[in-house]
């Protein structure tokens, strides 16, 4: 059995432990060590470890810094501890509702007492349920979406309301359900294909390239193909290499295609409604880590634009630019800036094909200076080309070279602690900050 | 090896391995007459020397004890009941008989005596012999346009007309095509013209495809005829996704795919074939077998008995026809049609051909075959006249019509050939379209580096391509 195990994020959303879907994690030994990481506390010292880091290694900091770091990795966590935990999550929601204000008129958040919270997972079942209810040709294929309800639960339910044929459990070849996905969408389905994990849709990179990508233009226009390919990617909490891929980075050259990362559950479901409407194909990446989220959202029908960035937390000092997983380290990292004094606008770009340079651009014009940080190797992610589209467009806006943190160009290591190396820390992003603010 | 045969134990496994090497059960099973009880009732339990009759027994005994089966020569697994048997026999690679292949004309365009055939009326068949022709004709006349280089590239279909006009000839309007390249006889027959395969091939402005392919990489939605995609056998997942659709919808219609005997060694093949089966897809399967596949020989592609033996292995309802044979292609496409639909299966058709031409205008394939070899499959095994000589028969043919039909036809194409030589090319906006439903900003963008680039070196941009 693979992928019975829902490791969830250990920051802020502390509800998240609490979830009875998925296996807790207090059943785990991860859980154990986890809770004592919350609850433990690194103290004093932790101050100063923050100051002994390296600024220079910000991407593979060196072993010798490794315990100092973890120590005060271990200080910001514990300041969510006990105490903290309660005004933590208060002052988190509190953000959500402020941003919300300062978000595009296309999304409203929940201000008032309307609405309902439900966790990520839920909230992308709820899109695709009620996009399956609106449309007739809404289909869903993939691996075990029938009614085992999806690896992840998103497609849980589907089949016994829609059918076995409307939420198709497929044998196991990526290349040929993605193909299917294509042949049906040409026809005039539209198709919702899931890959148990974004790992396994290299499988399907033919299909994704050559046909889904191409056949609406080599056709001349003829045959649309609107699929929605999704499903979660990112390292998790030690899947192991070939489990915890990127593939972003992959497809972000095929032309044809459109790339969207959710975050939150309001975008996961609001993205999941734009991507099925669609008429061009869209890769929507959820993250392993992200799917028990908890937040509330609305409760009339709302949909966020594809190719819109999302503004986390307006600011004036630098612009941080992040996605997915990445949003969450970089919201922790913020608390420590904000303390320290700086003052730091995040934008979750969401849209990675193609980059919404209108939001990111106003944004480097105010503040003059770029961090990146992703989840991406270094090599050629979404970081790397983010650079370039921001040194091409906004040169001369900018009074410090842009940053990007990424991963290293490793496969993820199985050990825990090496892999939570590979991932760019909330130690590092401050470090970063603060060595651009100079 | 019968001086190895001691009856202990290990020996037992030895021999076992032994014929699990070779693979020969004529070697293994005199040594296990000796050692293995046989098939006696199983409530006698024989506690017997060796490890595997032991595990059997063991098992039939548990099945007695636990079901109420009578019959305890059957073993339950996941899956269904299986009956077991206690010698060790490996199903051999192929059957002693190949696959027999149906056809219903012979070499000569006889009709061969107790022919099972659906009947063809005159219009149809005059029709299905007149495209044949056409095809033949614009393959002939579009290859010498790229020898002579009026066109960048070209891929014939010589020899496998009768699998092309045939097929179609079976189908409905509402049938959906997924043709792998060498298919136009299929778009022919539903109405294609010679102007627009014309158009595709110089990728002129009225090209549906708006220039963006190569030549013969056609595709119509309105004629159900899905673009040619390049890449071998992706077309065959695309299918079923295609029936899987249709079954959604209740149509009475059915997709249809073509691919080659090399198609069928990708792995889309068989994962295709998989999903049909289990989807129950309405999907016809086409595979055209003309023996190569570039320069590889079907014996250097499979080593089973061609590409009809692979439906069995899916649980597909397979069959082998003569592809050079109008009439059995007909017949078998229509069969395959029905049951596809009505039963809400695939079917895997298997048409046996020689692709007589070149792989493509980039290939000369006396490099790896005999020219005699391509003659002869090209004169004594025509299909064209092989039909030709049917229709005849029946009174619905003359050589005033064969003659009426290529002077015609050879009329036809030359001024298709002019025409779209003569008509403008795609404006180069299209170069920018279609990628997306909306061209986003980056796109924008870089059409105007493009256009910029162009104001500044017009001499070096194409003049038949207008801005």
């Amino acid at each position: 059995h693979k992928y019975l195990f829902i490791f969830t994020e250990e920051i802020n959303f502390t509800a998240i432990l609490t979830s009875p879907s998925i296996s807790p994690l207090r059943h785990s030994p991860w859980g154990k060590k986890m809770a004592a990481r919350i609850h433990g506390g690194a103290g004093a010292g932790a101050a100063t470890a923050l100051s002994t880091f390296n600024p220079k290694k910000l991407v593979a900091p060196s072993r010798t810094n490794l315990p100092a770091a973890r120590s005060s990795k271990r200080c910001i966590v514990a300041a969510a501890g006990s105490d903290a935990s309660k005004s933590l999550r208060v002052g988190h929601s509190q953000k959500l509702i402020a941003n919300a204000a300062v978000a595009t008129k296309a999304e409203t958040s929940a201000t008032t007492g309307t609405g309902h919270e439900l966790l990520l997972f839920e909230a992308l079942q709820e899109g695709l349920e009620e996009e399956m209810d609106r449309d007739p040709h809404v289909c869903v294929m993939g691996e075990d979406v029938g009614h085992y309800g999806g690896s992840y639960k998103v497609t849980k339910g589907l089949a016994d309301k829609f059918g076995d044929l409307r939420v198709l459990d497929t044998p196991i070849c990526e290349n040929a359900f993605t193909g299917m996905g294509i042949g049906a969408a040409m026809t005039g389905l539209r198709p919702v294909i899931e890959g148990m994990n974004m790992g396994f849709l290299l499988l399907a990179f033919n299909q994704i390239s050559n046909n889904c990508g191409m056949l609406h233009y080599t056709s001349g226009g003829q045959f649309t193909i609107p699929v929605v390919i999704r499903g979660p990617g990112g390292v998790g909490r030690q899947l192991g290499a070939e489990h915890s891929q990127r593939l972003e980075s992959y497809f972000q050259s095929i032309p044809g295609i459109q790339m969207v990362a959710c975050s939150t559950p309001y975008n996961a479901k609001g993205l999941m409604k734009a991507a099925i409407r669609s008429e061009n194909p869209v890769i929507l990446f959820e993250h392993v880590l992200l799917y028990n989220l908890k937040e509330k959202i609305p409760d009339e029908e709302y949909i966020c634009n594809l190719e819109e960035a999302e503004m986390v937390r307006p600011g004036e000092h630098i612009t941080i630019l992040t996605y997915s997983r990445m949003r969450y380290h970089v919201m922790q990292a913020a608390k420590t800036l904000v303390n320290k004094g700086y003052d730091p606008e995040v934008i979750d770009i969401r849209s990675l094909k193609p980059f919404d340079l209108y939001t990111i651009g106003n944004s480097v014009k105010k503040t003059h200076r770029v961090l990146i940080v992703e989840e991406c190797m270094r090599t050629g992610g979404i970081g790397a080309s983010l650079t370039a589209a921001i040194n091409e467009n906004f040169h001369d806006y900018l009074d410090a070279p842009v940053m990007c943190l990424s991963s290293q160009d490793v496969p993820t290591p199985y050990a825990g602690t090496l892999e939570e190396w590979t991932v760019v820390q909330p130690a590092q992003i401050v470090t970063a900050v603060e060595q651009l603010c100079q | 090896m019968a001086q190895h045969l001691k009856s202990s134990k290990s020996t037992f496994l030895n021999v076992l391995r032994h014929s699990l090497a070779f693979g020969s059960p004529s070697h293994a099973s005199p040594h296990l007459r000796h050692n293995l009880p046989h098939g006696g009732p199983p409530s006698i339990k024989k506690v017997s020397p060796n490890p595997l009759t032991r595990l059997c027994n063991t098992m039939v005994d548990t099945l007695s004890s636990s079901h109420e089966d009578t019959n305890s020569q059957v073993m339950d697994f996941p899956g269904g009941k299986v009956s077991f048997t206690p010698e060790i026999r490996f199903i051999s690679e192929s059957n002693e008989e190949r696959v027999p292949c149906y056809r219903v004309l012979d070499d000569n365009g006889q009709q061969l005596p107790n022919s099972q055939f659906v009947p063809v009326s005159k219009e149809i068949a005059v029709k299905m012999y007149s495209d044949m022709v056409t095809l033949q004709m614009m393959d002939n006349i579009f290859y010498e346009a790229q020898r002579q280089g009026r066109l960048s590239f070209y891929a014939t279909a010589y020899g496998e007309e009768a699998i092309n006009i045939a097929s179609a000839a079976a189908l409905s309007p509402d049938d959906v095509i997924f043709p792998q390249y060498r298919e136009p006889g299929v778009l022919l027959w539903r109405g294609f013209t010679l102007q627009e395969f014309a158009n595709q091939c110089f990728g002129n402005k009225s090209d549906y495809g708006k220039g963006r392919q190569m030549p013969v990489h056609y595709g119509s939605n309105k004629l159900n005829y899905f673009t040619v995609s390049a890449t071998i056998a992706t077309q065959l997942p695309n299918a079923v996704g295609a029936a899987y659709s249709l079954k959604m919808d209740g149509k009475d219609a059915c997709a249809v795919t073509f691919f080659g005997d090399g198609g069928s060694s990708e792995g889309d093949f068989h994962a295709a074939m998989n999903f049909a089966a289990v989807m129950e897809a309405p999907v016809l399967f086409i595979c055209r077998n003309n023996g190569w596949a570039i320069s590889t020989p079907t014996s250097d592609q499979f080593r089973s008995d061609g590409v009809v033996v692979k439906g069995r292995a899916y649980g597909i309802r397979s069959i082998r026809v003569d592809g050079n044979d109008a009439l059995a292609m007909y017949s078998a496409v229509h069969e395959a049609r029905e049951m596809a639909i009505r039963e809400h299966r695939p079917i895997l058709i298997e048409a046996l051909t020689y692709r007589v031409g070149h792989h493509s205008t980039s290939d000369d394939s006396t490099r790896y075959r005999s020219a005699d070899e391509i003659e002869w499959w090209n004169k004594a095994r025509n299909p064209l006249s092989r039909f030709r000589t049917w229709v005849e028969s029946n009174g619905w043919w003359s050589d005033e019509a064969e003659s009426d039909l290529r002077s015609r036809i050879k009329k036809e194409m030359l001024e298709a050939i002019r025409v779209a030589e003569k008509t403008e090319k795609p404006n180069l906006n299209h170069m920018f379209s279609d990628v997306y439903d909306v061209p986003p900003l980056n796109l924008r963008e870089q059409e105007l580096l493009v256009r910029q680039a162009i104001k500044s070196h017009p001499q070096d941009y194409p003049s038949d391509v207008p801005l």
